[in-house]
């Protein structure tokens, strides 16, 4: 490839590419995201080529391989144009018809189909699956449509012309207002305004500066930056550009995660491919402006995802948060004026050039503007990454598109934020999700996470089982985090034992709040969320666990006990053949018994038990 | 040169001072316990928490790490500020109890004795003996391994680490003397790192007197006759005496003939 060195010569490009899309061409797309490949859709792949290639409809058929397209829930997932037929759960088996039927005929293979769990009806098209119609898919929209590991495919979509658009109409001054202009806000989770941020890096002193991307993504259960990276790292890549034009960077890093080779196999070939294209690198465009990218590969611990954290696994020391009384973006990366973005923000940038600060600055709500991503998980019905303008109600979100709570279950809770975050009641579930809405409610916007729980869920546990997280996740260097956490838990553990008096409520609040407060960095800033919010909301599940020794949800292990319940019991006698303990007796027809002495509270009669008669209390 | 106020009084330091710089200037006192002057800041123990206000903004913060801006408003003696500290005491107090220094402190600060679990620990990871080995000495035989609750000092693996010079730099620094060092016939002994060094002869009176290896550094760090290394200290003044009393000796000898 010769290397592009006008405006003119990537627009030509950019329509010698879509002319030579043929739309009236059949184009099987298969999503090779990680949920989707780890349900099978490596092989779905070369069963596709395979028939493709027997059948000898190589010439009639494109076949597209894809990122993420959020829904994962239902993968293997395979869409079909020009018509955008979408099918769900697709197996080899499935392969041979859906190329003779519906790629070559258009015809409908009415068992792939999604089923809307709300209305029972099958729907055709993707567009019209309610878990994607409901959404403003902004930024995670491409996805579906592009090869992550073919520049033209991002061309072909408009990608690199923010990039033609900045360097050769804007000043970086005029790049850094419309981000403020547009109001958008960092996505790592604090949801510092981005413009600002980049306006004091151009400001401060120094010839040599840096923009970092941060794709460190530690907080189990998140994978929208991993997602972003795999299937459209071009868009990362050009804002991380831009970014640098801006604040006077001609270098950048984009620190990965160590768990995720794709996202850095993906992102090193687009960096790649920019090079040859000429849109990265020495005299980007022929503008005289030169920028290269590093990718450095993390540490893996979960506190290397915190800024200061990460400079210094980048320099190749320990990685662990520093005091900052100076700005990174004065002094950071190597004590030169650094500018450190979350992966999404940097996505967004393109997105803002391209159609404008205004009209970023419309969606959403008055202070949070634009789209988040969230990962939806727990219990609800379709699980995945979902991106939504900022100010939707956590209702919308849930049942919207999650589809509600499986099985007839009362909805509890909604933990907000990743690990860190707060778990929000079914009283709130009428909140915008912004990000001042969520600290307000004792949660945060965090990396997007969003946990559903229903009533089978008991706060305490889920506050245990938060803080024994960030118990191994804090970096130990100071005493507030390290030794407070670590009595936060033993007094969580002793009420889920029963063994806790009602000054240990106190205790544990006081100890949630100056944890936070006098904590060096933002992890153990943060890491009483779980336990403080779940006081605020479900004090009285606390209180039961203390004073009448109960667990309301019949999760604590300690605090619980089996029984059978005479008049239900028909004597069928599964429990008793399935207890690991031999803990029950009973004879045929007759109601059983189970010894409470012997019982290890495993659960398993409560799971066979067809007449319900198992009782936990 | 900047101004502050700290406790409604005035003070003027240099750029780049901290806060306890400043504070200790104006005589008002600040407990710390990871810091120390000839060591860069680190902000670990938290226990120099300040509130600082920057406009109408306030916050805790370390002093010991917080650089002087002008015009910054500190209180080293609000509510907030000693509750903050009582609970970082507190903390420490509940990892060590047995350790006298964070008693004092701990009831100094009005902190009689701890609500949390206690364990029975003698380091408070202050990471003084780390960067002490590191910054000053330039040997790094001891760091920080582990995350948490998990987190010690030690050596790598956890075995005698060759760059250990046996200085006893650590053990010096340390604000709750765990780290022991044992003079025991011809070897320095610092169980804490498992090191053991030899003690080298005095060329005079044949007592063992310092490790080689520290002297060894010494020599090739510091310009002093060889004497120095040679000696131990009591005969370094012995034979001093010795020199004074010749040369003044010789010198009356010219006087008074
Ligand atoms: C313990 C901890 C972990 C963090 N992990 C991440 C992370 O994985 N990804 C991220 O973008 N930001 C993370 N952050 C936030 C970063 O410190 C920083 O604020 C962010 O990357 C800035 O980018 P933004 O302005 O685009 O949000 C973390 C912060 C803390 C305290
Ligand atoms: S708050 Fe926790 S993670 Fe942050 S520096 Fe302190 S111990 Fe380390
Ligand atoms: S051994 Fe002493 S100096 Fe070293 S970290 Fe522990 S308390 Fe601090
Ligand atoms: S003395 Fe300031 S944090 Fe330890």
């Amino acid at each position: 490839m010769k290397k592009i060195k006008t405006p003119s010569e990537l627009e030509k490009l950019r329509k010698s590419i879509v002319a030579g899309y043929d739309f009236s061409r059949s184009c099987i797309t298969i999503c090779k995201g990680t949920g989707c490949s780890a349900s099978g859709a490596t092989t779905v792949v070369d069963a596709f080529r395979e028939e493709i290639k027997k059948q000898k409809l190589e010439s009639k058929i494109d076949i597209r391989t894809t990122g993420c397209h959020g829904f994962c829930e239902r993968g293997p997932l395979v869409v079909i144009y020009p018509e955008g037929i979408f099918y769900q759960r697709v197996s080899t088996e499935d392969v041979a018809e859906i190329v003779s039927q519906t790629a070559m005929r258009g015809r409908i293979i009415e068992r792939l189909l999604y089923v809307d769990p709300v209305t029972g009806k099958k729907v055709v098209h993707e567009k019209g699956v309610p878990f994607y119609n409901k959404q403003l898919r902004l930024i995670f929209g491409n996805n579906g449509r592009i090869d992550p590991t073919e520049i033209r495919d991002y061309i072909g979509l408009g990608g690199y012309s923010s990039l033609n658009k900045t360097l050769f109409e804007m000043k970086p001054q005029e790049v850094i207002e419309a981000i403020k202009q547009a109001g958008l806000r960092g996505r790592g989770g604090g949801g510092f305004p981005t413009g600002r941020k980049w306006e004091s890096c151009r400001k401060a002193e120094g010839d040599i500066k840096y923009v970092i991307c941060n794709a460190d993504e530690g907080d189990p259960g998140a994978f929208q930056d991993r997602s972003l990276l795999e299937g459209n790292p071009h868009s990362v890549v050009e804002g991380l550009i831009i970014g640098g034009y801006a604040v006077g960077a001609k270098e950048g890093y984009i620190y990965v995660r160590n768990e995720y080779p794709l996202a850095v196999k993906h992102v090193g070939i687009a960096i790649k491919q920019a090079e040859e294209y000429g849109l990265l690198g020495e005299d980007i465009l022929g503008t005289g402006f030169s920028f290269s990218i590093k990718i450095t590969r993390g540490g893996g611990a979960f506190v290397c995802g915190e800024s200061s954290a990460l400079m210094a696994s980048i320099e190749g020391r320990l990685g662990e948060p520093r005091f900052k009384h100076v700005h990174a973006t004065e002094k950071g990366l190597w004590d030169r004026p650094t500018t450190l973005n979350n992966v999404k923000t940097w996505a967004t940038v393109p997105l803002i050039i391209d159609k404008g600060a205004d009209w970023y600055a419309k969606i959403g709500t008055e202070k949070s503007k634009g789209t988040m991503i969230f990962s939806l998980v727990g219990k609800i019905n379709n699980t995945g990454l979902v991106e939504v303008p900022m100010g939707l109600p956590l209702r919308e979100l849930i049942y919207g598109i999650g589809g509600g709570i499986p099985g007839e279950k009362r909805f509890k809770a909604v933990q907000t934020g990743g690990p860190s975050g707060g778990c929000i009641p079914e009283k709130l579930l009428d909140l915008p999700v912004d990000y001042e809405r969520l600290t307000e409610a004792g949660s945060m916007m965090g990396s997007g996470g969003l946990i559903v729980m229903d009533e089978d869920t008991c706060m305490v546990n889920v506050a245990k089982y938060f803080l024994s997280f960030t118990i191994d996740e804090s970096c130990g260097k100071c005493t507030p985090c390290r030794e407070g956490i670590k009595h936060m838990l033993e007094i969580l553990t002793d009420i889920s034992e029963g063994k806790a008096e009602k000054k240990d409520l106190e205790i544990l609040e006081e100890l949630g709040n100056m944890v936070k407060e006098t904590s060096l960095c933002a992890l153990g800033g943060s890491a009483p969320n779980p336990v403080l919010s779940t006081l605020r909301y479900f004090r009285d599940e606390y209180e039961a666990h203390i004073k009448d020794k109960k667990c309301p949800a019949g999760v604590c292990l300690e605090l619980i006990q089996y029984s059978i319940d005479e008049a239900k019991c028909t004597g069928c006698g599964v429990c008793k053949k399935e207890c690991p303990q031999g803990a029950i007796s009973g004879q045929k027809k007759e109601p059983h018994k189970i010894d409470k002495k012997i019982c290890i509270k495993c659960g398993i009669c409560l799971e066979v038990c067809k007449f319900d008669a198992i009782v936990v209390e | 040169m900047v101004k502050l106020t700290i406790d409604n009084r005035e003070v003027e330091v240099e750029e780049g001072a901290t806060v306890l710089q400043a504070a200790r200037k104006l005589g008002i006192e600040i407990p710390t316990l990871c810091y120390h002057e000839a060591l860069a800041p680190y902000g670990a123990c938290r226990v120099c928490l300040v509130e600082v206000a920057t406009g109408k903004r306030s916050r805790l913060t370390t002093a010991c790490t917080y650089p002087v801006w002008e015009g910054i408003v500190v209180r080293t003696d609000s509510e907030r500020v000693i509750k903050a500290r009582r609970f970082i005491i507190e903390l420490l107090l509940a990892r060590c109890p047995n350790v006298p220094q964070i008693r004092e402190l701990a009831e100094k600060l009005g902190v009689k004795q701890t609500r949390f679990k206690t364990a029975d620990d003698e380091c408070i990871l202050c990471g003084l003996c780390g960067r002490v080995c590191k910054e000053i000495i330039g040997s790094s035989a001891i760091s920080f391994i582990n995350r948490g609750i998990e987190r010690v000092m030690e050596t790598p693996f956890e075995i005698d680490s060759e760059v250990c010079i046996g200085c006893g730099a650590c053990a010096f620094v340390c604000p709750t003397g765990v780290i022991k060092i044992e003079d025991i016939n011809d070897y320095r002994k610092v169980e804490i790192w498992h090191a053991q060094r030899e003690l080298a002869k005095c060329k005079d009176c044949g007592n063992r007197f310092a490790p080689v290896a520290t002297l060894k550094y010494l020599k090739e760090r510091i310009e002093l006759p060889d004497d120095f290394f040679e000696l131990c200290s009591g005969c370094r003044r012995k034979k001093l005496g010795k020199e004074l009393v010749n040369i003044v000796g010789s010198s009356s000898d010219s006087s008074n003939p």
